[in-house]
């Protein structure tokens, strides 16, 4: 384990503050010339492969960047200045890169947004574990400052032996920050991966006052967090506590959000994520995480962003859960649900000459994009126009359905986004809506008192024949009644997805 | 019910109201179907393959208005075939009730209940049996064949061994049902369309059959189509006047002129003026589809063709549709049969005339020997009142520059509101954070623009690789958790390395994950 010693000291270094300390004693700070050059690059691979995401082709090419910077970085890290312990670092990465491995060949496509929400809650962890340490570290160095103790201070603590009371401040500013966001990231991704995965049941649930309860724990967050910036009383208690808090808050403002709102709510953890490594890249004073931190950061926001547009709702609403409270009775919706069997759904996809599929997280629930997709390519066969109208917000991650559909073979090409294709439902034949509800609805055009009023929708209604398939007679997640299953050209077709799809085909010539 | 055609006995007319496959639709509807002997002959429909399909001929005229209880013709019926129908008898045909004033009267006299096919009222459900629309799209497309039989050049460009050859210049006024025909069918020959109508409204609809929208330098009038259920109102004299200078300016480039402009209840408006037409140049064809209500050029002769001084022809047909006898009378026919289908709702045979249907009603013009025309309006709205568009197209260019200066000033000033509250943030800062901090910050600061920025052009479909590969991304923390795992503090080091381990599963689940996704999207 060598110790690399700097015999000048680093400019701006004021002696007065650690007098019990030569600076001669004092390990270099990882700003070794390599390294820096190696984060560099690194920075550079990470924005090349975010933006290369803009066409299917050039995201291929994307990955790859992004997995050459992670690698560039991290062994720049390991063989860099101040770094201790390698073998341990070594090991823990094998580890760790053979549980990912597992994990990343075993999931299904349907299980992807459980699965991203469980990764968000493991870097939370991660930067809440990083903030303790830097505290457990700071702690350290303030004690042998105190006590003018002449120890060698390696890795991390070298740099914080550097540091004058206001940069101390700012680091602890830092240190309660990234804590706090990891925290609420970490508590807030389990919740989002009980709901995704069916452990905890996806409706909202509000605790009584359940807003003013997170203000005032936030409150509580921010006065501790001053008395620990302060450095009054036990610094390492106030840091725990602040932990928990932000745990708490993490937990009951996803608890309050809806299955609907999904969407939103794990790209809006995946900012979170990012904004908790940039306040650690603050800690440590590392800019390869800062810049990284700000583009995850900075990406998830504007996917929330997009996803709220999409629903014509706010972001803030979202955040606080459920629906914004409702302005009047809802319409009456008049006329019945008239079932329909396959052999008619059959026939009319026979006579049909344009038809446009509806997926939604009913599809996936069912796993019938396979189904789907055999039904798509046996139509194309006859010659039939297929396309897909895919809603911002369906399913329960943004561009769920994409890469669902992309499993089951279905050519990119033909599945269209909802600006794409909503003017061409009036000269379409058929519209198969399957396991879609609320982003079908003609409530959001049609009543101004329905609570999602005003949201772009899918205009199914529009197509000469509806068909809806759906297991049953219940509304959707979000609990409003449907007008469209009580159109006069639509027909519900019940039962499970892939069954009733698998039921379509051989009737298809 | 039985239901019979007649032969049509206009002289010219090629149309007939049912033919062999509409006869089978009826049929399903629990009708019996009956024709003229002869009815189909110059549509290309014999006698015998009426029979093939089930249907009854009769010899005479008299013997089919005596077998049948609905009489389906094409044009209005001539005095003779209205005295031998009979009290209760159902017709079916164009009517203009405006213009045939005495054929109405006798209609009611005899007790018949007319239903006109040009009265179907302009809503959606009704287009099945918009039979002014089904003819007028014939009519444009023919009117494009004719102007090209009597134009002697190519209408699209080549270039060839023998020389170059400019594609035709064709304009067409009137951007109806017609019009629009009329530019599918000019563009789709090769020829480069301009299209003008008096609705800026339609504009976009000319622009997406590949025409280009010819705009008129006219501030306010911008007619509202919806208030006239769609079709054209008269306009002002100013309007006119700066119509008919722009027209003179287009004049002397175009090779074809299609005019089309009808206005309801009206003589068709005279756009095209005698000066105009001198100004052409030989050889050039202008096709008047408003000949029969006066045309729209002055020198139009209704149903001839005539070539001016300086060799313009000048074509005044009225029966385009007639001239494509097979196609208007398949498209005729099953507008009637729609007729047919909304008038026996049960599918049962029984004729149920319901006053309270909107179309039904506003097709009726006499019922139980009472008048029913006009009816009163469609309790619909044929179309939905045009919302005021938000930019107006007929921008001067002083007009848009002032516009575009103040979007470019309240872009600015939105702007520099944002830095000014932006750089007063950061002065804050920087009066209580050490340098070290603010350097950091930059990086941090920039990093975000550059997240924003790239983020906005990632595609829709990538969303989720997106957050599968951010999330790979974001275990870059593992590098934290590496610079603090050499601690000499036993509790950091076991901290370090449960985050380095919970990263790693990160790194690897992550762009593992995302390569998985991104393998999957193919093209067809």
């Amino acid at each position: 384990m060598a110790t690399t010693v700097i015999t000048t000291p680093a400019p701006g270094l004021d002696p007065v503050v650690s007098p019990g300390i030569p600076s001669s004693m004092v390990e270099a700070l990882p700003a070794f010339g390599f390294t820096t050059a190696a984060y560099v690059v690194a920075a550079v691979l990470f924005i090349l492969s975010l933006g290369g995401l803009s066409g299917q082709e050039s995201a291929k090419r994307a990955i790859w960047y992004g997995i050459v910077g992670m690698a560039l970085a991290v062994v720049a890290t390991l063989f860099g200045p101040g770094l201790h312990n390698w073998w341990l670092s070594l090991l823990m990465i094998v580890i760790g890169g053979a549980g990912g491995y597992v994990l990343a060949t075993r999931v299904q496509m349907t299980e992807m947004p459980q699965l991203v929400a469980a990764m968000h809650s493991l870097v939370g962890l991660a930067a809440v574990f990083i903030g303790l340490n830097a505290q457990i570290e700071m702690g350290r160095v303030m004690w042998a400052r105190a006590n003018g103790v002449t120890d060698v201070f390696r890795g991390f603590a070298a740099v914080l032996a550097h540091k004058t009371p206001a940069e101390i401040a700012m680091l602890k500013i830092e240190v309660a920050l990234g804590v706090f966001i990891g925290a609420v990231t970490f508590t807030g991704s389990v919740v989002a991966y009980g709901k995704l995965a069916g452990k905890i049941d996806g409706k909202p649930r509000k605790v009584r006052g359940g807003h003013w309860t997170n203000l005032a724990a936030a409150l509580v967050a921010l006065l501790l967090t001053l008395f620990y910036v302060a450095g009054w009383g036990p610094a390492m208690l106030w840091l725990l506590v602040i932990m928990l808090i932000a745990g708490f808050i993490g937990w009951s403002l996803i608890m309050g959000i809806g299955g609907a709102d999904m969407p939103v709510v794990v790209s809006m953890l995946n900012s979170y994520s990012g904004w908790a490594a940039a306040m650690i890249g603050f800690t440590l004073s590392n800019d390869l995480l800062i810049v990284v931190g700000a583009l995850v950061g900075s990406s998830g926001a504007i996917l929330s962003y997009i996803m709220c547009r999409a629903m014509n709702r706010s972001f803030i609403s979202v955040i606080l859960g459920g629906f914004g409270g409702e302005t009047g009775p809802a319409m009456e919706i008049e006329g019945e649900q008239i079932a329909i069997d396959a052999e008619g759904v059959a026939a009319a996809l026979n006579e049909a000459d344009s038809v446009i599929i509806v997926p939604g997280y009913g599809m996936a629930v069912a796993q019938a994009q396979q189904s789907v997709s055999e039904l798509t390519r046996k139509l194309r066969a006859a010659g039939k126009k297929v396309r897909f109208a895919i809603h911002p917000v369906a399913g329960r991650l943004p561009g769920h359905m994409n890469v669902l559909l992309a499993e089951a073979k279905v050519p990119y090409d033909i599945v269209m986004e909802m600006d794409e294709i909503n003017e061409d439902f009036p000269s379409t034949d058929v519209a198969i809506v399957i396991g879609s509800n609320d982003i079908v609805n003609p409530a959001a055009q049609e009543d101004p008192n329905s609570p999602i009023a005003g949201m772009p929708v899918l205009e199914v209604w529009k197509a000469k024949h509806v068909f809806v398939s759906k297991r049953g007679q219940g509304t959707g997640y979000s609990g409003i009644e449907n007008p469209l299953f009580y159109k006069e050209n639509t027909r519900m077709f019940y039962g499970d997805a892939k069954k009733s799809i698998d039921a379509l085909l051989p009737m298809i010539d | 019910m039985r239901i019979g055609a007649l032969k049509e006995t206009t002289e010219g007319e090629a149309r007939v109201a049912v033919t062999p496959s509409s006869a089978g639709h009826l049929q399903k509807l629990g009708h019996e179907v009956h024709v003229e002997s002869g009815a189909g002959a110059r549509a290309g429909f014999s006698d015998a393959a009426y029979e093939r399909a089930g249907v009854t001929v009769h010899p005479t005229a008299a013997a089919l208005i005596a077998a049948v209880d609905v009489v389906a013709k094409v044009r209005p019926p001539s005095d003779a075939e209205m005295a031998a129908m009979r009290e209760g008898q159902t017709l079916i045909s164009f009517f203009y009730p405006g213009q045939n004033a005495e054929l109405l009267e006798a209609a009611r006299n005899r007790g018949v209940n007319a239903i006109a096919m040009d009265m179907v009222p302009r809503i959606s459900r009704a287009q099945k049996m918009d039979a002014l629309s089904s003819m007028a799209n014939i009519a444009g497309y023919r009117a494009v064949i004719e102007a090209a039989n009597n134009f002697g050049r190519f209408f699209t460009g080549q270039v060839t061994a023998a020389g170059k050859v400019p594609p035709a210049k064709v304009l067409i006024v009137g951007a109806g049902v017609a019009g629009l025909a009329a530019i599918g069918a000019a563009t789709s020959l090769g020829a480069q369309v301009y299209a003008f109508d008096v609705r800026p409204e339609v504009a976009e609809q000319i622009e997406s059959m590949g025409a280009e929208f010819v705009y008129l330098d006219f501030k306010d009038e911008l007619q509202d189509g919806a208030a006239t259920g769609g079709y054209a109102a008269p306009s002002s004299p100013e309007f006119r006047g700066a119509q008919l200078a722009k027209f003179r300016e287009l004049a002397p480039e175009m090779d074809i002129v299609i005019t089309t402009a009808l206005i309801p209840g009206r003589p068709a408006p005279k756009l095209w003026t005698e000066d105009m037409v001198a100004a052409m140049k030989p050889g050039s064809v202008i096709i008047d589809l408003a000949a029969e209500r006066g045309g729209n050029c002055d020198l139009t002769v209704p149903d001839e063709k005539i070539v001016t001084d300086n060799g313009v022809t000048i074509i005044g047909y009225t029966d385009f549709p007639s001239r494509m006898g097979a196609q208007a009378s398949e498209l005729y026919g099953n507008n009637v049969r729609h007729m047919l289908a909304d008038l026996t709702p049960a599918k049962d045979g029984t004729l149920v005339h319901d006053m309270d249907d909107d179309v039904i009603r506003g097709a009726t013009v006499t019922k139980d020997r009472d008048v029913t025309w006009p009816p009163p309006p469609p309790k619909i709205q044929a179309i939905a009142v045009q919302k005021p568009k938000e930019k107006p197209r007929e921008l001067t260019p002083e007009e848009r520059r002032a516009q575009e200066l103040a979007a470019f000033r309240a872009q600015t000033r939105s702007q520099v509101t944002l830095l000014g509250v932006g750089a007063l943030v950061m002065l804050l800062i920087g009066l209580f954070a050490p340098a070290s901090f603010l350097s950091h910050f930059i990086v941090f600061v920039l990093a975000c623009f550059v997240g924003f920025s790239v983020i906005w052009n990632v595609a829709h479909s990538l969303h989720t690789p997106l957050m599968a590969i951010t999330n790979a991304i974001s275990s870059i923390v593992i590098l934290g958790a590496l610079l603090q795992i050499g601690s000499g503090s036993a509790w950091v080091v076991i901290l370090g390395a449960l985050a380095v381990l919970m990263t790693a599963v990160n790194i690897f689940g992550g762009f593992l994950v995302t390569r998985r996704m991104l393998a999957m999207f193919q093209k067809s």
